[in-house]
């Protein structure tokens, strides 16, 4: 099963209630997926430099330590704060530098998501206690994916929870199961891409993050995700500017769209829809199969 | 008003005649137990569903002459196993709408979404917008009359009844089919396997006729509505066709 949920603000009248418009989509998909949940928030966009998800399994972890390290290491100024067991830090290098330092260093760090505005938020356990546990309601930004898992390819835990991240910026939440991830697994393995889980999902994660490698575009990478990747899916993929969503040659994995003046809402069931602004008046479709539907502000 | 207390708490309100159960109050099952509480003797002709929010299973299993508006949009198997009742939904509904039906009517005024009326041995369905994919699979008798257009692999494995189109059909329609009437008034994206255009034949003009007056539809002009059906080449094995299954 899994469910999906997605909104996309196009315009900024909601953008200091994204949370608190998102967290009921969520929770309204816990039928769908009680084993973990997780959400890709975009906005408090970084000018300069990079914004890092960063996690540690203790939550009493040091992160100004690691703070005044950073800073110390690579010359620069990092400022940073701290949900639950991940922390937030930006960081005015560029990402790999970054990202190499924490490696050689600092291992025991799991970097979550790296970009100018994305944080990839997810844990194990009911959407409403990851809902609270980072306090999603407060949260603004003018888009946000979730998703909640019901766990079949792999075993439950957070690393094996969406979204994934699959570059700067980008991250896919999925509904489905892919068959053919094993052989795929090992040939992006061969081409220098990492895996950390089983999961079905983060193989697409890995194909997509190749396929941008490689010089594609979004929708070039979809494109060719349609052609490669065998099994049933909705995908939802969060980019910097919006989303993009994506359904399977069959189309067996539901999806429903609804769009206003002010809004693009996605979700595996019109429930969770019902508790947006107009949602009433708005217009109710689903997507159709194999078709790469691509929302973004500045519309590139 | 008057409330009835058949369990402990209200499970529905008789408001002018007309039971009203509020699923912003009342849950779903509290909804279909009162609907099938009509079964042996009916006491309560109309019925009023209110809040639905998108709830699956909304009035499900119905056995009875009852007439129930459903206000609001619905999730899955709305109106499934339906016998002789008629359901209008007031928005749209998820997958598998009257799905299995026997007989009756069922209405939705929105859109519906994939699986309408699958399987669906009787009655009418009538969809007002569009319906998704695989609208009418495997259909063993109902008939549909959808105003919009229909998604891919529509009428699959269609055995009886008439799918009737006023739109588009998308790819790989009647994929497969027995001996259900498809019409499509608009374009056809692509037929599937074993699905054939037919000609429209004076009984064919008479057969949609029917169904616009059953389904109160003025609109349409039967005469602009193309006929597909079974070329009756797959449903018995033949060992020549061994690469087309």
């Amino acid at each position: 099963m899994c469910g999906i949920v997605g909104l996309y603000l196009k315009n900024d009248k909601y953008e200091s209630e994204l949370g608190k418009l998102f967290a009921p989509m969520l929770i309204a998909m816990t039928e769908r997926g009680p084993d973990s949940a997780g959400f890709a928030v975009y906005g408090d966009a970084v000018e300069d430099g990079i914004k890092l998800t960063l996690r540690h399994e203790d939550e009493n972890y040091d992160w100004a330590a690691l703070a005044k390290d950073i800073e110390k290491a690579l010359d620069t100024k990092v400022d940073w704060f701290q949900n639950s067991k991940v922390a937030v830090f930006k960081v005015g290098v560029d990402a790999e530098k970054v990202e190499d330092y924490l490696e050689q260093n600092h291992d025991d760090v799991l970097i979550m998501s790296s970009g100018k505005s994305i944080e990839i938020l997810k844990e194990v356990g009911l959407p409403e206690r990851i809902v609270d546990m980072f306090k999603l309601e407060n949260m603004k930004g003018s888009h946000i994916v979730g998703h909640t898992r019901m766990a079949t390819e792999s075993a439950v835990t957070m690393a094996g929870s969406h979204p994934f991240s699959t570059g700067l910026d980008l991250c896919l939440v999925h509904n489905g199961s892919f068959s053919n991830h094993n052989r795929l697994r090992k040939e992006l393995q061969r081409e220098g891409i990492e895996f950390n889980t089983e999961n079905d999902t983060e193989v697409a994660a890995g194909y997509l993050t190749y396929r941008l490698q490689q010089g594609d575009s979004l929708n070039e990478a979809l494109e060719n995700a349609l052609k490669t990747l065998d099994g049933f899916y909705t995908l939802t993929i969060g980019t910097k500017d919006g989303f993009a969503v994506v359904r399977d040659p069959i189309a067996c994995k539901p999806a429903v769209i609804a769009e206003t003046d002010d809004y693009v809402a996605m979700a595996s069931e019109y429930q969770a829809l019902t508790t947006l602004p107009g949602i009433e008046d708005a217009k109710v479709w689903e997507p159709e199969p194999a078709r790469i539907y691509v929302w973004e502000r500045n519309g590139n | 008003m008057s409330t009835n207390n058949l369990a402990e708490k209200a499970a529905f309100e008789t408001i002018n005649g007309v039971g009203t159960v509020d699923l912003s109050v009342q849950t779903v099952r509290d909804l279909n137990q009162a609907l099938h509480d009509q079964h042996d003797e009916m006491t309560i002709e109309k019925w009023d569903v209110l809040n639905p929010k998108g709830h699956h299973n909304l009035a499900v299993g119905v056995d009875q002459k009852l007439k129930i508006d459903i206000h609001g949009p619905a999730g899955y198997y709305c109106a499934g196993m339906n016998q002789e009742a008629e359901i209008t939904i007031h928005g749209h509904t998820g997958q598998g709408v009257a799905e299995n039906m026997m007989s009756g009517v069922v209405r939705v005024k929105g859109n519906a979404s994939s699986a309408a009326g699958a399987t669906a041995h009787g009655g009418l369905l009538i969809i007002e917008g569009d319906a998704g994919s695989r609208c009418g699979i495997s259909m063993k008798g109902v008939d549909i009359l959808v105003k919009g257009s229909v998604g891919h692999m529509s009428c699959f494995m269609g055995q009886a009844g008439v799918l009737a189109v006023c739109g588009d059909a998308g790819d790989a329609l009647g994929d497969s089919l027995y001996e259900a009437h498809i019409y499509v008034k608009g374009s056809v994206k692509s037929l599937g396997a074993d699905c054939i255009e037919k000609e429209m034949r004076a009984e064919h003009i008479e057969e949609l006729t029917e169904l616009f007056e059953r389904a109160g539809v003025t609109d349409q002009d039967p005469r602009d509505f193309k006929r597909y059906g079974s070329a009756r080449q797959l449903y018995n094995f033949k060992v020549d066709n061994a690469g087309a299954y």
